[in-house]
């Protein structure tokens, strides 16, 4: 029997050099007449162990890394196709203190399996959800995922169940589910690894959400910046269409549900809803007026189920475990899990799954380790490019919907950017502001023109001028309430916190170096 | 329509002319129709402008709207390479701005422009995923993240030498 050896071909790790570590591996493997079967699986999600070779020995997997391909030979060596101990060795996978203290639910197969094998995934509970779902009436799907308690894990966190019920009841001859993946929050990687590491479990749950609203056609929007995960979903569509999971008379079951998987073109506000509706419809991404919502007129004026990779990828498990089990995480009212990621300046960035209710503090230092560079981490943000800036003295707010906006911050999709004390914040402030000025699609005044009048004031105060703090307090609370979209109305959340938390940076003469080299 | 001129023009016209019929049936079909022919051109020729108009039954104001409003499409050629670097938050931390100023140096140009030999284009990015492994880059297909100064320019010479 030849030994497997595991090697990811997740997007991070072959940025590091995964495919000549495998090429590497299978290289000397044949040189040495040792029989092995590399498999490409998606990533644990230690990035800091990237590439992260696995070999399979007995029931354990045993991890080493980073391993470069230079480092092959002498794993050989010592015999690592049996576990021996090296320098790189760290242990069981599965024994590693970073991956044994989370709550995988949704990234249980993630990193496991080989993400295209329909068969690895079926014998890890795949599609069991789609089974039971095709047994209950409509309603009682739309039912187990409201007691599950699932909330949208895009960053809104508005109730799936409500989502599901309105598309559910609306009549129309046509209606659609929507998957956002357009993943363009920076900071945020766990789509990716869904996409690229179990896709199957993805195209699971949009089938479960089509036969739980009467659905038959579906649309995944995957960002252009994705071209292996378009890649990787393109694939699992067809396997999933050939072994009738997809198509018609899914299952022998008389359901259809036709799937197709679109390429997005780089433009950051087509991740909200109704941009992406109007670019799933060949327009440019400019944001429409709400009402109507997207579940009584989205795509093409048709009932639209919109949510994020992460939502519909928690609904197979709830369906196959039950919404009791699922509910059973978390704290107030945000159930279940959420994967954080880390990254940034953090020593072991990476994936933590884990219930809501997990303090920033916990994730910084247990799991990040603290800074890479050593030096204090001054400042995290979490939620996107438009999320809040936190200081040291928030790192205990626990992850939960409620108490981040009790702090005037956003959860959103659950990315955590880590800064240490070399971060200037104003710089930060005016990034956020010329972001928005770049991305913003035109359509609204506050953010169109506001963005690059926030520019212009954090210039000022860079400057000496004390009177452009007032003013810049100002067009932030108007960008805030009267933008049409998020993208201008949650801008004003990295600047205003980051002037309110780190005031210093703010202050005349607080840097000499004029801020420059920003895009755009 | 402008006439044909040679036989680059034509099998550029009938290339179009084939992603044309491949799309006809599609809803929402003008963004694959263009990913598809950037794929093919490595940016979108003028002259398929009118055409795709044509077949949409829209105008060309409306393609060129779609065309411009998306950072990944170009209307203009290439440089050779293309270099890719994230301008995001992440990056940032970990030194994605130095990095940024590094390439605008060895390259001789700004973002959004390209080295004056051509040989390479410099682009921004706003996020590639990498986030927990910064600073991260894009060169022609391929992503690379760790990257610092020097790696980036053991990278811009192995482009350089292939």
């Amino acid at each position: 029997m030849p030994i497997r050896i595991f090697v990811p071909l997740d997007s991070a790790a072959r940025a590091v050099g995964a495919d000549e570590t495998a090429a590497a591996i299978q290289q000397e493997a044949a040189r040495r007449g040792e029989p092995v079967e590399l498999v490409r699986n998606g990533s644990r999600g230690m990035f800091w162990l990237e590439p992260l070779v696995e070999v399979q020995t007995g029931a354990a997997r045993i991890a080493y890394g980073p391993v470069g391909a230079g480092d092959v030979a002498s794993l050989f060596d010592a015999g690592f196709l049996h576990g021996g101990a090296h320098e790189l060795a760290q242990g069981p996978t599965e024994e590693l203190p970073y991956l044994r203290d989370q709550q995988r639910l949704t990234f249980a197969r993630v990193g496991v399996i080989a993400p295209l094998s329909l068969a690895e995934y079926q014998a890890q509970h795949g599609y069991a959800g789609l089974r039971r779902a095709l047994t209950l009436p409509p309603e009682a799907i739309v039912d187990e995922v409201s007691a599950a308690g699932l909330r949208g894990r895009g960053g809104a966190a508005f109730p799936t169940g409500i989502k599901w019920r309105t598309v559910a009841q609306a009549e129309a001859d046509q209606k659609y589910i929507l998957c956002n993946a357009d993943e363009g929050d920076s900071g945020t990687f766990s789509d990716r690894m869904v996409m690229e590491g179990d896709p199957f479990m993805l195209l699971e749950g949009m089938t479960i959400a089509a036969i739980a609203v009467g659905a038959t056609r579906g649309y995944i929007y995957v960002r252009s910046e994705y071209p292996q995960a378009l890649a990787i979903l393109r694939e699992a569509a067809t396997l999933a269409a050939r072994a009738g999971l997809l198509g018609d008379d899914i299952l022998g079951s008389g359901r259809s549900f036709h799937l197709e998987v679109r390429q997005a073109a780089g433009s950051y506000v087509c991740g909200e809803e109704t941009a992406m509706m109007e670019s799933l419809e060949g327009k440019r991404g400019i944001v429409r007026a709400k009402p109507p919502l997207p579940a009584l007129s989205g795509l093409y004026g048709k009932p639209s189920v919109v949510n994020n990779v992460i939502s519909l990828a928690s609904v197979p498990r709830i369906l196959a475990n039950g919404a009791t089990a699922y509910a059973a995480h978390g704290s107030g009212r945000s159930r279940g899990t959420l994967p954080i990621q880390l990254g940034g300046n953090i020593r072991r960035g990476g994936l933590v799954e884990r219930a809501f209710g997990v303090t920033l503090r916990e994730l910084l230092y247990d799991y990040g380790g603290g800074s890479a560079s050593g030096r204090p981490i001054r400042a995290v943000q979490v939620g996107g490019p438009l999320g809040a800036y936190l200081t040291e003295a928030q790192f205990d707010l626990p992850l939960d919907y409620e108490a981040f906006a009790a702090a005037d911050a956003v959860l959103g999709h659950g990315g955590v950017v880590v800064f240490d004390d070399t971060v200037d914040m104003l710089q930060q402030a005016r990034h956020a502001m010329a972001f928005c000025a770049a991305e913003s699609c035109g359509k609204c005044t506050p953010c169109r023109i506001g963005s690059t009048r926030g520019v212009e004031l954090i210039d000022q105060l860079r400057a000496g001028e004390a009177t452009a703090a007032p003013r810049l307090r100002e067009l932030c609370a108007i960008m805030r309430k009267a933008s049409m979209c998020a993208m201008g109305g949650m801008t004003p959340y990295p600047v205003l916190s980051a002037l309110d938390h780190f005031p210093e940076d703010f202050a005349t003469g607080a840097c000499p170096a004029v801020a420059q080299g920003e895009a755009r | 329509m402008e006439p044909v001129l040679n036989t680059q023009n034509t099998q550029e016209s009938v290339a179009i002319d084939r992603i044309l019929e491949n799309h006809c049936q599609q809803a929402g079909a003008l963004l694959p129709i263009l990913h598809a022919i950037q794929d093919a051109f490595g940016h979108i020729p003028d002259s398929a402008v009118a055409r795709i108009a044509g077949a949409l039954n829209q105008s060309c104001a409306e393609i060129h709207g779609v065309i411009s409003f998306y950072q990944h499409f170009r209307s203009e050629p290439a440089a050779r390479h293309t270099v890719h670097v994230c301008q995001a938050e992440a990056c940032q931390a970990r030194g994605g701005r130095e990095l940024t100023a590094h390439a605008e140096r060895v390259l001789g140009c700004k973002l959004h422009e390209h080295s004056p030999d051509r040989a390479f284009g410099l682009e921004a990015v706003h996020c590639l995923g990498l986030c927990a492994s910064g600073p991260a880059i894009q060169l022609d297909d391929r992503q690379h993240a760790r990257v610092d100064p020097a790696r980036l320019d053991q990278l811009l010479h192995q482009a350089r030498e292939a």
